[in-house]
């Protein structure tokens, strides 16, 4: 019951007041700063960042802020630490003259002391005091106060007067930052958690597999809210970034706009559109299968539409990749040069897993670019299992989302037998997924691409022919036969193959035609000969009817005219002539 | 010995602590360093300036100049010996 009453409590803002640090990317994780007017300690082993996170917090603060801030050095003198700090492009000599900041370096020699009797800090007190007042400070670091623990013996009057100084801190009304080296069982040697109860923030420097990561973690805060993971920091030449890596919640925006892969015939494969903007893609394959060139495409097709590109390289140098990709047509160099495509190339062992994350980071939040390239995420493995490298792709995407930008991994399989549902276990955070194969067959190595997925669009089924061309890439059918699946040139000789048989087909359709041709021909010389045999026959038998004809009107004509010449003897003659017509 | 002794004490405020302080260093110099030591008290509470330059964080402080080497000794002074030793009059015992 009292706990459901406290959160919505503590979530408000305005229950305790922040200072912003301008520590980038730490803002964020406390959710607007250290508590304001009051000590925060940070603690760490040697060389974990301490002083320069300190400095820093007061540089940022004199610099973005306009609160002043006090540099109290227990370690290092004021012209070291200013030399140290120059590297990160702080001129502390400057500030101090302009009376931002004030760097005041406490030497304590063992050598030099004697203690006899009672004392008190009283000293230390007025000349922070002092200090804070002459420049108005808002912000004060004691760095670190656990020196006097060495320079000095009397261990009581410390602890009460380190315990006065918190109380005076506080009653100063400066956000402070006391630094603290870490011990072996509690979290600083000398104990001063136990001083300091608002915020204590741990840093750590671990070397796994010789490289090493920095982390940083919040170990307590009181009436805030914050992020409870180690989260990695990078120690660059701009200072401190620490990556706030996991947002707590998945409420993203989303786009259905879209963004052209860069290849034709795979916009088409996926539902004529291409990717949608703010996703992820996973494009993987077995060595050589042109994973890189998908990539370069895709940088390509999006600088030419004036959008910036920046493309991670783990592999290969900026350079070989302009001119390998020069081979298929594709001048990256145009892009480089207008400033819409920007390499970041680095060897993965450079350092840790978190700190590529930090460095991916800080060099898309410089270059605010529309599409992010990382070829190929398969480098990292060598410096992290699978499992911190899903880890850090996980929010790495989750980063890029919110930010709406289109990322494209690529990633070697190493063999064809590897589960490809688990490709680097990162299979289930992207969006979409091309897998290209080698298809082998014939003596030749072909390669084959799918979607293996494409969340939220149509995309074909089909395993398409990838050919690398001089123009670019392509996607080509290819051939189902009751063999199996053709590519490269056994595709093109089964298309031949094909070509010619609908040839000789055509031939063959034709010589039939000739063929009836003929026989019509032949049938109708045929029927023409009959038909003459036919009159020559008719013609016969007209010739016999004439000549009957003929005959009789011949014998006729005779018999009348033998009658006529047998007139004398008219009726024998006509008698005759009767009995013969009788006849 | 023709060394003149130097000696700053800084205190802040009259507290007790200054006090004692002030009252042992006298009874000590006028024992062991008569007629050859100057003694000068700062008060941080009024020129709080001065602390940063003697690097002074505990009080009282008793900072001896001259002769060198510079040596420090914080707290009341009511121990003799150990003023001694700071003051390079006795050897430094070595344990």
């Amino acid at each position: 019951m009292a706990k459901n009453k406290k959160t919505p409590s503590a979530l408000l803002s305005g229950a305790i007041t922040k200072t912003l640090t301008g520590i980038s990317g730490l803002d964020e994780i406390t959710l607007g700063g250290l508590p304001t007017g009051r000590p925060t300690l940070i603690c760490g082993e040697a060389g974990s960042g301490k002083t320069l996170f300190s400095i820093e917090f007061i540089v940022k603060g004199a610099l973005d802020y306009n609160e002043p801030g006090v540099f109290m050095a227990f370690e290092e003198k004021a012209d070291e630490l200013k030399t140290n700090v120059a590297s990160l492009g702080f001129d502390l000599d400057k500030l101090e003259q302009d009376k931002k900041i004030r760097i005041d370096y406490v030497h304590i020699d063992r050598a030099e002391i004697e203690e006899t009797g009672e004392y008190d800090l009283e000293g230390l007190f007025i000349r922070l005091g002092y200090a804070i007042d002459s420049i108005g400070a808002k912000r004060v670091v004691l760095d670190t106060i656990e020196n006097l623990f060495s320079g000095l013996n009397n261990q009581g009057i410390l602890r009460a007067e380190i315990r006065r100084l918190f109380q005076f801190l506080k009653s100063k009304g400066v956000t402070a930052i006391i630094t603290g080296e870490r011990g072996d069982k509690s979290l600083t040697r000398q104990g001063l958690e136990e001083y300091v109860s608002d915020c204590v923030i741990l840093l750590d420097h671990r070397i796994i597999n010789q490289i090493s990561t920095r982390r940083l973690r919040i170990v307590k805060y009181r009436g805030s809210v914050h992020g409870t993971n180690e989260y990695p920091f990078l120690i660059d030449d701009e200072g401190i970034s620490v990556l706030p890596v996991t947002s707590l919640e998945l409420n993203k925006d989303v786009s259905s706009e879209s963004i052209s892969s860069g290849v034709e015939a795979l916009d088409k494969m996926l539902g004529n559109k291409g990717f949608y903007r703010g996703s992820s893609i996973l494009v993987s394959g077995t060595a050589g299968t042109g994973k890189t060139s998908i990539a370069a495409s895709f940088a390509d097709s999006t600088c030419s539409k004036k959008e910036k590109c920046l493309f991670f390289a783990f592999e290969e140098s900026p350079k070989q990749i302009i001119r390998n990709m020069k081979s298929i047509g594709l001048n990256l160099q145009q892009h480089l040069d207008n400033g819409y495509l920007e390499f970041y190339a680095s060897r993965p062992t450079i350092y840790g897993l978190e700190m590529h994350l930090v460095a991916i980071h800080k060099a898309i939040k410089k270059f605010q670019p529309k599409v992010v390239i990382l070829d190929p995420i398969t480098n990292l493995i060598t410096i992290g299992s699978v499992s911190e490298v899903k880890t850090m792709l996980v929010r790495l995407i989750d980063f890029l989302q919110a930010e709406q930008i289109t990322v494209m991994f690529t990633a070697l399989t190493l063999n064809n037998i590897v589960n490809e549902q688990t490709d680097e276990g990162v299979s289930s955070l992207v969006d979409a997924w091309l897998l290209i194969r080698d298809i082998e067959n014939n003596g030749e190595r072909n390669r084959g691409l799918y979607i293996m997925k494409s969340r939220g669009m149509k995309h074909s089924n089909q395993i398409r022919e990838f050919i690398i061309t001089d123009d670019g890439l392509n996607l080509v059918d290819v051939f189902l036969t009751e063999d199996g699946v053709l590519t490269g040139s056994a595709r093109e000789a089964r298309v031949l193959l094909e070509q010619t048989g609908e040839v000789i087909h055509a031939q063959a359709i034709s010589r039939k035609d000739r063929e009836l041709e003929r026989k019509r021909k032949v049938l109708e010389s045929k029927i023409d000969s009959l038909r003459s045999e036919y009159e020559s026959a008719e013609e016969e038998l007209n010739k016999v009817y004439v000549e009957e004809a003929l005959k009789k009107q011949v014998m006729g004509e005779t018999l009348s005219k033998l009658t006529d010449l047998r007139r004398a003897d008219v009726s024998t003659q006509e008698k005759t002539s009767t009995k013969k017509s009788k006849k | 010995m023709g060394k003149i002794y130097e000696l700053r004490l800084y205190v802040a405020g009259k507290t007790s602590k200054s006090v004692v302080a002030l009252e042992n260093l006298k009874n000590i110099c006028e024992e062991h360093l008569q007629g050859k030591y100057s003694i000068e008290v700062i008060d941080l509470l009024e020129k709080p300036q001065l602390a940063e330059g003697d690097q002074i964080f505990a009080i009282p402080t008793l900072v001896k100049k001259v002769p060198e080497p510079v040596r420090k000794i914080i707290g009341d002074l009511s121990n003799v010996e150990k003023v001694l030793v700071g003051l390079d009059i006795r050897p430094r015992l070595i344990n």
